[in-house]
């Protein structure tokens, strides 16, 4: 069952541009992303989208659908109520390159300040051993496709982009986070999260746990802890005195 | 760094793409956060006019606005002193306590502060830093206000478990104690589910298999996070049941309507 919809599509540069009204075939079944490469196929070959594996997973295919950030392969068609306006726009807080193609370099940036992974010595026969409790918390921030749909909408930096330079954002809380809690790191980076990455400016409003499509809880498991851990080193009295009594410990 | 923006991309308070009716959330909240807390700032002033007692006469049905009732049995002096209401004391633990909750920043930061409105909707601040600076750094101290609010849930449940008991008659059971009881639940589960409880029981740890006490701590910590789930839920309810125990409670303690019970008084 073939129907013809109305898609708005913003078109143009970072200084020049505008929506553009396309009529397109949609059939059963279809996400957004199939009909932006019917609009591609059938009335702009020259329309700029950047995707890869139209399977929700490389986290390539993000915009702004009526305004909502998500991920263009897995919002489908029918989610729009007949005659419904659908607009398609690319990402607001990432320099504009092209149609949907934002450049989202400032992601690869920050991720380099987060210092790696590093392991504790492994016991005498060579090897590591974790519990698989003591990794759960863990295995569910690296579900993370890197869409950078959270970052997107946090509005830290979405609307105030001159924080860019002092907030790393909701995806490298989560990353931060997994690497905090692993039990064989040994790296401390709270000082790196409260004071190079910001988490001070996050006022957990949970934009970025709405809009995630791996469904992490962002804001509940990995920066509410973030910043519970940060409270104990830097705004806990009573727990740096205790420190300072009876030495810190880091099981 | 002046630079000609397309005007579908351009930022400012309230610019979104979104057509959704975004605001009706931040709206209810704004609404009924406005009229909660408006009723409970009434509250602890109220010992006059035609809603005027707080207290059943002869029973220990108290409004839980004024637990602990050995306070409100000290505060005799007090009030001819300075007149303090008894009710002040929660201004020590529940106020800041659900101030400083994280589930509360949430819902004003977005409701009053504009700060998103919602998601991808423009914010009212023309510059940010959250709670990176003074004052709100000081939500930091979730932790210290959870402390003394943890005090509170015994003493809740205490005079929930009171007020089953009517003095000369014995014990029975009536809406307005079991209100009361309903109250002290959704208090414990509320503070029970606080996410500054959940790291303090067991989130701050890395290794939750190393000792029996990590495992222990594990343990709790599950329970703190599956309560912690519905924290927004527990928020609510026992915010929207202490106002409608208050308002139960003074409606029958100044004879505007009769509670239902097993006792003969009242
Ligand atoms: S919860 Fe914090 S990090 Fe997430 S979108 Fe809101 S302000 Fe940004
Ligand atoms: S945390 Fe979620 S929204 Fe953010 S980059 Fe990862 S998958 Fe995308
Ligand atoms: S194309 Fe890979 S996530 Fe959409």
């Amino acid at each position: 069952m073939n129907e013809t919809v109305n898609v708005r599509v913003f078109r143009g540069d970072a200084e020049s541009g505008g929506w553009r009204d396309y009529a397109v075939e949609v059939e059963e079944g279809q996400v957004v992303l199939d009909v932006i490469h019917r609009i591609q196929a059938t009335q702009a070959p020259d329309l700029a989208v950047r995707w890869n594996c139209k399977a929700g997973k490389c986290g390539s295919c993000s915009a702004e659908i009526n305004g909502q950030p998500r991920l263009m392969c897995m919002t489908r068609m029918n989610l729009f109520a007949p005659g419904e306006p659908i607009t398609v726009a690319p990402m607001k807080t990432w320099p504009l390159v092209r149609d949907l193609v934002t450049d989202v370099s400032f992601n690869y940036e920050t991720a380099k300040t987060i210092p790696a992974f590093k392991p504790r010595p492994p016991e005498a026969d060579g090897f590591w051993r974790m519990q698989q409790e003591d990794i759960e918390r863990g295995q569910e921030f690296r579900k993370c496709i890197e869409c950078f749909l959270c970052q997107d909408v946090c509005h830290v930096i979405r609307d105030h982009p001159a924080n860019k330079a002092a907030f790393a954002g909701p995806r490298f809380f989560v990353r931060l986070a997994e690497l905090e809690m692993h039990p064989l790191d040994t790296e401390d980076r709270l000082e790196l999260a409260r004071r190079d990455a910001g988490v001070g400016y996050c006022n957990i409003t949970k934009c970025c746990t709405e809009v995630c499509p791996e469904n992490i809880h962002i804001t509940d498991n990995a920066i509410i802890p973030l910043k519970e851990r940060v409270a104990d080193r830097y705004f806990d009295p009573v727990r740096w005195l205790g420190g300072k009594l009876f030495g810190r410990r880091r099981p | 760094m002046a630079q000609a923006v397309a005007a579908p991309l351009r930022r400012g308070f309230l610019t979104t793409l979104r057509h959704d009716r975004w605001w009706v959330e931040p709206a209810l909240v704004f609404v009924s956060l406005s009229l909660f807390f408006g009723w409970l700032t009434a509250s602890i002033v109220m010992d006059w006019g035609p809603f005027g007692n707080y207290e059943v006469e002869g029973t220990h049905l108290l409004s839980p606005v004024f637990e602990p009732t050995w306070l409100t049995a000290i505060n005799a002096d007090w009030k001819g002193a300075w007149y303090l209401s008894p009710a002040f004391i929660v201004l020590i633990g529940p106020v800041p306590f659900r101030a400083t909750c994280y589930y509360y920043r949430r819902a004003y930061y977005r409701s009053y502060f504009l700060s998103p409105p919602a998601c991808a909707v423009g914010d009212v601040a023309p510059s940010y830093r959250g709670e990176s600076r003074f004052p709100l750094i000081m939500q930091n101290a979730h932790r210290y206000v959870m402390y003394v609010a943890l005090v509170f849930v015994p003493l809740l449940w205490i005079g929930a478990i009171r007020s089953f008991h009517v003095p000369g008659e014995g014990w029975g059971i009536g809406i307005g104690s079991v209100l009361l009881a309903l109250n002290a639940f959704l208090l414990m589960m509320y503070t029970f589910s606080c996410h500054s409880l959940r790291h303090f029981v067991g989130g701050g740890l890395n290794c939750f298999s190393c000792s029996a006490w990590t495992r222990a701590r594990k343990r709790v910590w599950d329970y703190v996070s599956l309560w912690n789930e519905g924290h927004r839920f527990w928020a609510w309810s026992s915010l929207l049941v202490i106002v409608a125990v208050d308002v139960y409670i003074r409606l029958v303690a100044n004879g505007q309507i009769t509670d239902p019970n097993t006792w003969s008084r009242f």
